[in-house]
């Protein structure tokens, strides 16, 4: 037995491209290979640039897209296994495994009050035996994220981004919850609100014994908050290791770039630092480069890159990577 | 990075900026007595959370007050120009001309239904004499100098084929086409992922060195303004409550609002896990601000004055201002004693 709540092996997301020609077998290769646990109480952050599959990646594991191909196992049960043709129903699971969404505008129905969409899910698992307790357990979920009972009967047009985002959080936790899927939850907030609900993710995991999957692209505030990172590239893998590991000692030559492009709010710590710019944008996954994905936009690419796909393997202990070259990357 | 800049010619002086929105729902008080003067060839990042006035800030300079707004005191003077007192037409003259500006979706500035050769030629010809081979020859050498190969073959494209990145160069030609003397960016870089983010602030940095324009960088991100300019304005409800040189605002801040500010960002090199400080509370309703000063509802040193008068500037030096009641030291020592007297009782 594995130390992992939750883990992914091969998971293989391809959307097929509708309204294509005749014969057109063309798919969004969105999602590949993608191999990793998560233990128990940790946060795995996931980071990458947009189109890289971070949201495909956390759908998929919560088998909101069905998985192309792999694997899910979570807490010792297969839930989905290709291979084996395993599909369980994910009822049950649905109690454990949570997601909050970024747009705290888009994913709150406008016509519900706030009291009703938190207590959708309990409705839903039919958690609470009668209307007291219904309202307590929302009224409580309320409070645990920083909002009140005043606030149970207002509509999310009442309310700004940051009590938003408490709302969607409240929601996920309503039906207490093991392992939450976060996907970029404080991108739209304003930068003074995003340390508010960073602090309150963080205070929910110790006092609940949370499980995350922390998608965003902002790094800095994904090292903050995890225990390990993993980069992601063009549906695939490029990194993974320990969150202060990955940023300060990054190896593959697509994080070392992204660490470096990233703005330090230090004046005197900016005007020394280089960055380096990396040519070109992101190729479209419909077609995504042979080999190595990232091999269009990397100062080192070679024939073999361009042959081969690398490996994604332990270079130091718990530290992966996926490249060839690993010995010019400087 | 920018250094002093040798030219010492004012090119905007703002005083006293007052701008409401007429809103059904009431008078939306967007500036509140803003001020504050550029060099020509400056950098100045404005920032602030969402609703801060930023952007009305930057566009009433170039007669952009969308309505219900409008201007309803103080002055503006933008090189040479009181803005104040100009019309419609005098604007069109000076806007792509002497003043550009880029936005956060080029997208939604750029026309989808015309070619990228179309719209930078457009540009040239509304504000130069030049022909159509002159302006298509002035609209190659302009991608060429925002770093968009093959040039040739982009000017014949739509919007839609371009990526984000492109996008942002493309409206950066456009923007630079007369050579202006000041580029507004409004959160350029927010739509695009870091590594294109770098890419486009590197290209204007770059451009301002070979064309020696101001910039007026607003943006939310203290790490583009700590990388890029040279003066940062912090906005809060429609005032600058704090205006400084970038290592004043960093290593010196004043404000209690940027105090918060940069304590509540994560920093990626931190080696072990330190807790982040937020700013608690909420942002500003702009309908009903708070009497006083108007973060007072949010900050952590509120004293009994800030509730009821807003605190007036306190220079630190001829650059470096605020305007926080911490920093009015007889007037803050005499209100905490006042305070106190009253507690007493
Ligand atoms: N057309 C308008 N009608 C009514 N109110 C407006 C209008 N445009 C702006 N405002 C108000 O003016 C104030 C300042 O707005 P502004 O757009 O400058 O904010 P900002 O600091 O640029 O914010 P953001 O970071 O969200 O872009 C806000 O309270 C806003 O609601
Ligand atoms: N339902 C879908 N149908 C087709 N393509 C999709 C779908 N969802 C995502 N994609 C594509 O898959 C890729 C990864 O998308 P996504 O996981 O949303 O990226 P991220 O969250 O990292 O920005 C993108 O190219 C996106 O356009
Ligand atoms: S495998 Fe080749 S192309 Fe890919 S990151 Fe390594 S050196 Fe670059
Ligand atoms: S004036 Fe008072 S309330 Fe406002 S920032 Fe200063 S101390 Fe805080
Ligand atoms: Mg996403
Ligand atoms: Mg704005």
């Amino acid at each position: 037995m594995s130390n992992y709540l939750l883990e992914v092996e091969h998971l293989q997301k391809h959307f097929p491209i509708k309204g294509g020609g005749f014969g057109n077998k063309k798919v969004v290769q969105a999602l590949d290979d993608l191999t990793f646990g998560i233990k128990k109480g940790e946060t795995l952050g996931m980071v990458g640039e947009s189109g890289c599959g971070k949201t495909t990646a956390g759908r998929t594991i919560l088998r909101l897209h069905e998985p192309t191909g792999g694997k899910i196992i979570y807490d010792g049960e297969t839930l989905f296994d290709k291979d084996n043709k395993i599909a369980v129903n994910m009822l049950p699971y649905r109690k454990k495994m949570q997601i909050v969404f970024q747009d705290p505008y888009a994913s709150l129905d406008p016509r519900m009050t706030v009291g009703d969409i938190v207590g959708e899910p309990i409705d839903i698992h039919h958690l609470c035996s009668s209307k007291q307790e219904r309202y307590d357990r929302i009224i409580g979920l309320l409070e645990r994220v920083g909002l009140n009972s005043e606030h149970a009967n207002r509509y999310p047009h009442e309310f700004s981004g940051g009590q938003r985002q408490r709302v969607g959080i409240a929601r996920a936790l309503a039906v207490n919850p093991e392992f939450i899927v976060c996907d970029e939850p404080i991108s739209a907030l304003d930068v003074s609100i995003q340390a508010q609900v960073i602090n309150m993710f963080e205070d929910l995991q110790e006092q609940m014994g949370l499980t995350y999957l922390f998608i965003a692209h902002d790094l800095s505030v994904v090292k903050h908050i995890s225990d390990r990172i993993v980069v992601m590239y063009l549906g695939r893998m490029v990194e993974l290791a320990d969150s202060y590991e990955l940023t300060m000692h990054s190896m593959h030559p697509y994080t070392r770039s992204l660490v470096s492009a990233i703005p330090i709010a230090d004046p005197v710590q900016a005007r020394k630092s280089k960055r380096i710019i990396l040519e070109g944008d992101v190729p479209s996954p419909i077609d995504p480069p042979s080999g190595c994905r990232f091999r269009t936009r990397c100062p080192y690419a070679d024939e073999r890159c361009a042959a081969e796909v690398p490996e994604f393997k332990e270079v130091t202990s718990g530290h992966y990577v996926a490249c060839h070259h690993l010995d010019k990357v400087k | 990075m920018a250094e002093n800049t040798k030219n010492e010619k004012i090119l905007v002086d703002i005083q006293h900026e007052r701008l409401s929105f007429f809103t059904p729902a009431g008078e939306v008080k967007a500036l509140n007595d803003v001020s504050f003067k550029m060099k020509e060839g400056e950098v100045l990042g404005i920032v602030g959370e969402s609703g801060s006035g930023k952007s009305v800030t930057a566009y009433s300079l170039m007669g952009l007050t969308a309505y219900p707004g409008r201007l309803i005191g103080g002055t503006i003077d933008f090189n040479g120009h009181r803005i104040n007192d100009m019309t419609e037409a005098e604007f069109r003259e000076i806007r792509g001309n002497e003043v550009s500006i880029i936005f956060q979706d080029p997208m939604t500035s750029l026309n989808p239904v015309y070619t990228v050769g179309n719209q930078i030629e457009e540009v040239i010809k509304l504000h130069t004499d030049k022909n159509k081979e002159e302006a298509r020859a002035r609209a190659i050498e302009l991608l060429t100098l925002v770093g968009i190969n093959e040039p040739e073959k982009r000017l014949k494209q739509y919007p839609h084929e371009l990526s984000g990145g492109m996008r942002q160069r493309v409206m950066i030609a456009i923007a630079l086409a007369c050579e202006p003397k000041l580029l507004i960016a409004d959160e350029p870089t927010t739509a695009l992922d870091v590594t294109i983010q770098a890419q486009i602030l590197e290209l204007m940095m770059e451009l301002r060195e070979k064309l020696g324009m101001a910039i007026i960088m607003i943006t939310h991100d203290l790490g583009i303004v700590a990388s890029m300019c040279e003066k940062i304005a912090v906005m809060y409800a429609g005032r600058i409550v704090e205006y400084g040189t970038t290592d004043d605002i960093f290593y010196n801040p004043k404000h209690e609002y940027t105090k918060g500010l940069i304590k509540s960002i994560p920093r990626l090199d931190a080696k072990d896990h330190e807790r982040l400080v937020p700013i608690e509370g909420t942002p500003v309703d702009m309908l009903n601000p708070p009497a006083g000063c108007p973060f007072a509802p949010r900050c952590d040193s509120c004293m009994k004055i800030c509730l009821r008068e807003m605190p007036p500037v306190t220079y630190f030096n001829d650059v470096h201002y605020t305007q926080c009641w911490l920093n009015q030291k007889a007037e803050a020592e005499a209100a905490a004693k006042a305070g106190k007297e009253e507690a007493d009782e």
